[in-house]
């Protein structure tokens, strides 16, 4: 037998260029100690890992660290598409981050090299083959958040979203490292397709109660970082305290991270008669308590925050199908992940302009406000509060919003192939708590401004849009309304 | 592709690129010019889609039920069973006509009258946008694309509302938005329902429930017509209605009741009772018990009601019961009923807004205590008020009789201790209408004038003349001459029941 294991160096490229993004990062900043060249090797750097991602997965699947059949990293169709997704949030990100850094709000080597190392979590995470590589992947991704976070100076609220975020996140990590423990101990295996092999085959294994239990704890660790109800409660916290960047990818790249490792372990780990009850009770729970909480919002970013708690109700929702046995077939299965990677791309895209366009509308290094500081913004600044009202209603699942339309259109569709009606009339209903609270923005940024106009110098005057800001959110919005007229291209990519 | 073929996209991409063209024009009385062109142009292409390509489907064995006179067919989103496929037929082309029509007369009349609340030029852009959505609705032979367009009218009439309605206008639009979109979540279910269980979304191949199981059917049936039964909409869930159609600005109001509650109806008529025909039978009781309901609560709230906007929203309710008794009998006379009844609501109840909005304009008030006497001061206006509201309540030779007679007579063809008495209750239902009409009538064109009403002066603008009379003429001619549209309507009416009353 060979000792030394042969690496397929073009399969992991993606992860190369990521991670290589980071170290190059810190060099320039510590070489040039230039902002300006540190941040535009970081988006040059976010580029490449999306061109290489992208490359790498239109050829055909690539496998390496390999033991016999498994292996640790697998780099096919749904890898790439979480690589380029994660590269291009975290470019984005970069983007809307450049006014604050520029003001010297956050130390700008530090800030770009958490992001990248972040990003190459991401990258990592797609691909990972084994719960091993998964957890630690999930880790190098949220890891850099703690800090970026807290990263705002002289902010209290930052520092406590910091720490309220790193508390729960570790208690998160425990729990999953031992749901993974006992998983190992009861199979003695790893990698995730072996695991699934071994759970369908052996049906003794699966009717033991440590493995219920090893389901459960993995499962719920993961509902963490998907902010899913009832281990949700750190998120509107956190995304408020964050640095508006910050939330931004908090709730696209980092949510998109706790999916991408939740479809992992339950498409090809986990036994579906065990995981689809779970799966079903958390999306049921997540969408209503995140909706009916959003209702009663009146920081923006806190209401985004519910907002997007609820959307990772919506994405779970497919998975709830799983639950019964007509959603168990190879066909409705596959749909149903398809479903859920699908609503997950619209929704980060639709999350990234909504974002992007309170960036624009606030001034620079300011947090989300309230909803009374975007009263009228639209009549105000027409472009900006016309793209955060198509991304609010896109949001919202209703026309001119296509993107985020189709999305629960497919969510409902996959739910109805796998013969769970009642699922799907439960996210219909919630879309209907939905709109109330995304209406209640929208019309806010078209209403007349309040009487007691300031004369000057208050919140209602005009605020300069930096250049790279209107950029990412021009993008951004362009980006959502071509996948709302062609949504086929989504629904390919997250099939594959 | 063929000469109707164009007009069937011309219909929807003109007034879509109406709206572009008048969001980017940037004065505001130009920007109301070009929106009444695109309107006018879209009725052009409306209208000569009742010429050709008729009766080539109806010899060939087997033919389905639906056949478009024009269609057009592009695929969109395969994976969601989702295709551009738009046709027209005799039950949509005077549905089509109507809405193109009243949205020309409603931007004709905002370039006389902007109401308060915001530019003019924004209104008819959105009314543009609202028309797309409608005409959709009507055109659409795939069942995720008659989705599609019926989402698409319910953000631009929210903001219609919310920006140019009357006092309490935002309370109102929210749950107009809100109930709205609890329809069609609905609908989104119960099309998906379908799709999941043929495989297709075709309206083509789906009418007459071919391959669907009894289960499906009824699930089915029962979420459509719950989401149409909130649109249309159905006693107990009108409640959106009256404060919707009262809050509204006139030319709201003349759309949301003109033609926005047919695509409720329509829905019905052609994917609830045509896509899944033995749940309509099943549920075809309830339905009509419902619908009964609906005249004879509304006939009754109409008669306590203080304020005329308000009263004749309230009518909608009755006069729509009338048109969903006709589609609950699922018997040719009843379809054909409810057809022309839509036809006539829209046309009379357009004009009874634009009539209220016009009292309400000159008088600065609404309320029916504070107006009498507006023959003395405003004889033109009292007689065009008074010929809509005889209209409305169902004389023989104007339009609205056509619609209740065929209802009641269908009920009663059924025969059977149920629909006898259906049919009697909404005799009964209809002598209310009357009744609720004289006594409008009586408080605000006889006795006295009052002091609001004693301002008022008797001309009328040549806008409003202009925007009243093609109503005026066509609640005559469709008294007059019932076959102009059921003519058109009978084959495919036909041809429906034949497949769901087998």
């Amino acid at each position: 037998m060979n000792a030394v294991q042969s690496v397929d160096s073009v399969a992991l490229l993606p992860a190369y260029l990521a991670a290589g993004t980071a170290v190059l990062v810190l060099v320039i900043d510590l070489l040039l100690a230039r902002p300006a060249a540190t941040i535009v090797v970081a988006a040059l750097g976010a580029v490449g890992t999306a061109v290489g991602s992208a490359l790498v997965g239109a050829g055909a699947q690539r496998q390496t660290f390999c033991v016999g059949a498994d292996c640790s990293w697998i780099f096919g169709g749904r890898a790439a598409l979480v690589g380029v997704a994660v590269a291009l949030l975290t470019l984005g990100v970069l983007g809307l981050s450049v006014p604050a850094l520029r003001a010297g709000r956050s130390p700008v080597g530090e800030y770009c090299f958490l992001l990248a190392c972040s990003m190459t979590g991401g990258v990592v995470l797609g691909a990972a083959g084994d719960l091993i590589t998964l957890i630690v992947a999930l880790e190098t991704l949220t890891l850099p958040l703690y800090v970026l976070v807290g990263l705002r100076r002289g902010s209290l609220a930052s520092a406590e979203a910091a720490v309220t975020f790193f508390v729960v996140s570790v208690v998160a990590t425990t729990l999953t490292l031992l749901g993974a423990a006992l998983l190992y101990a009861v199979t003695g295996g790893l990698h995730l397709d072996r695991l699934g092999t071994l759970l369908a085959e052996r049906s003794e294994l699966r009717e033991l109660p440590l493995t219920t239990a090893a389901v459960a704890l993995l499962l719920l660790g993961l509902a963490f970082k998907v902010a899913a109800v009832p281990f949700h409660a750190w998120a509107p916290a956190t995304y408020d305290g964050a640095p508006l960047p910050v939330a931004a990818y908090l709730s696209t790249a980092s949510k998109l991270g706790g999916l991408v490792a939740l479809l992992a372990v339950v498409q090809r780990a986990l036994p579906a008669d065990q995981t689809g009850p779970v799966l079903a009770l958390l999306a049921v729970l997540t969408m209503t308590v995140g909706n009916l909480v959003a209702l009663r919002q009146r920081r923006t970013v806190r209401l985004l925050a519910w907002s997007s708690v609820a959307q990772a109700g919506y994405i779970l929702a497919p998975l709830g199908a799983l639950a019964l046995a007509a959603g168990r077939t190879d066909e409705a299965r596959s749909a149903a992940y398809a479903a859920a990677m699908a609503y997950a791309v619209f929704f980060v895209v639709l999350e990234l302009a909504a974002f992007a366009a309170v960036t624009a509308l606030r001034p620079v290094g300011a947090d989300g406000g309230t909803l009374e500081d975007l009263r009228g913004a639209a009549r105000r600044h027409p472009w900006r509060g016309a793209a955060l009202g198509l991304a609010l209603v896109g949001l919202a699942g209703l026309p001119p919003g296509l993107a985020g339309l189709f999305a629960k259109v497919t969510v409902v569709r996959s739910l109805l192939d796998g013969g769970a009606a009642w699922l799907a009339l439960v996210v219909a209903l919630n879309a209907v708590i939905g709109l109330a609270y995304y209406l209640r923005v929208t019309a806010a940024l078209w209403a007349p401004p309040p009487l007691a106009t300031p004369t000057s110098g208050g919140g209602a005057a005009a605020v300069p849009v930096v250049g790279v800001v209107a950029v990412v959110l021009a993008v951004t919005t362009v980006a959502a309304v071509v996948l709302g007229v062609a949504p086929q291209l989504v629904l390919d990519l997250a099939g594959r | 592709m063929t000469f109707g073929q164009v007009l069937l996209v011309a219909v929807l991409v003109v007034p879509a690129l109406g709206a572009v063209a008048v969001a980017a024009t940037p004065r505001d009385r130009a920007a109301r010019l070009v929106g009444t062109v695109a309107a006018a142009l879209t009725l052009l292409a409306a209208v000569p889609l009742v010429f050709g390509g008729r009766g080539w489907f109806a010899w060939s064995a087997g033919a389905p039920a639906v056949r478009p006179w024009h269609q057009v067919d592009l695929p969109w989103v395969p994976g969601l069973e989702l295709r551009f496929h738009l046709g027209v037929d005799g039950i949509s082309w005077p549905l089509v006509v109507l809405t193109a029509l009243l949205t020309l007369l409603c931007c004709a009349y905002t370039m006389w009258r902007v109401p308060d609340g915001g530019s003019g030029r924004a209104l008819v852009a959105l009314l543009l946008v609202v028309e797309v959505g409608i005409l959709g609705t009507f055109l659409a032979l795939d069942l995720v694309l008659f989705f599609l367009f019926f989402e698409v009218v319910l953000l631009p009439m929210y903001a219609i509302i919310a920006g140019w309605g009357g006092a309490d206008r935002r309370r109102a639009a929210r749950k107009f938005a809100l109930y709205t979109l609890f329809g069609s979540v609905l609908l989104l279910v119960g099309v998906y329902v379908v799709v999941a269980a043929a495989g297709t979304a075709d309206v083509v191949a789906l009418t007459g429930g071919g391959g669907l199981s009894r289960g499906t059917q009824l699930a089915a049936f029962t979420l459509l017509a719950l989401a149409f039964a909130v649109k249309s909409p159905l006693w107990p869930l009108h409640s959106w209605l009256p404060d919707a159609h009262t809050q509204a600005p006139t030319v709201g109001s003349v759309v949301l009741a003109g033609v926005l509650l047919k695509m409720g109806t329509y829905g019905l008529i052609r994917v609830a009772v045509g896509v899944a025909p033995e749940g309509a039978r099943w549920a075809a009781p309830v339905l009509g018990v419902l619908a009964v309901a609906a005249i004879l609560v509304g006939s009754l709230v109409c008669l306590a009601q203080t304020e005329v906007k308000r009263l004749i929203a309230y009518s909608s309710v009755g006069h729509m019961g009338f048109v969903l008794l006709g589609v609950a009998t699922l018997t040719a006379t009843g379809i054909q009923a409810a057809l022309i009844g839509n036809i006539a609501h829209g046309v009379i109840t357009g004009l009874l807004f634009f009539l209220a909005g016009a009292v309400k304009d000159r008088t600065g008030t609404g309320t029916l205590a504070e107006l009498s006497g507006l023959r003395e001061t405003a004889p033109r206006l009292a007689g065009l008020l008074a010929f809509a509201a005889v209209a409305s309540l169902g004389l023989p030779g104007l339009a609205g009789f056509w619609g209740e007679a065929f209802a009641v007579v269908a009920a009663v063809q059924v025969g059977g201790p149920l629909w006898t008495t259906l049919g009697v209750l909404a005799a009964v239902g209809g002598a209310l209408t009357a009744a609720y009409f004289l006594r409008l009538l009586r408080q605000v064109t006889h006795g006295r004038p009052s002091p609001a009403v004693g301002r008022v002066g008797p001309g009328l603008a040549g806008a409003e003349v202009t925007a009243w009379a093609p109503l005026v003429l066509l609640a005559l001619a469709i008294g007059l001459v019932p076959a102009l549209v059921l003519g058109v309507a009978e084959a495919p009416v036909d041809a429906l029941i034949a497949v769901v009353s087998p």
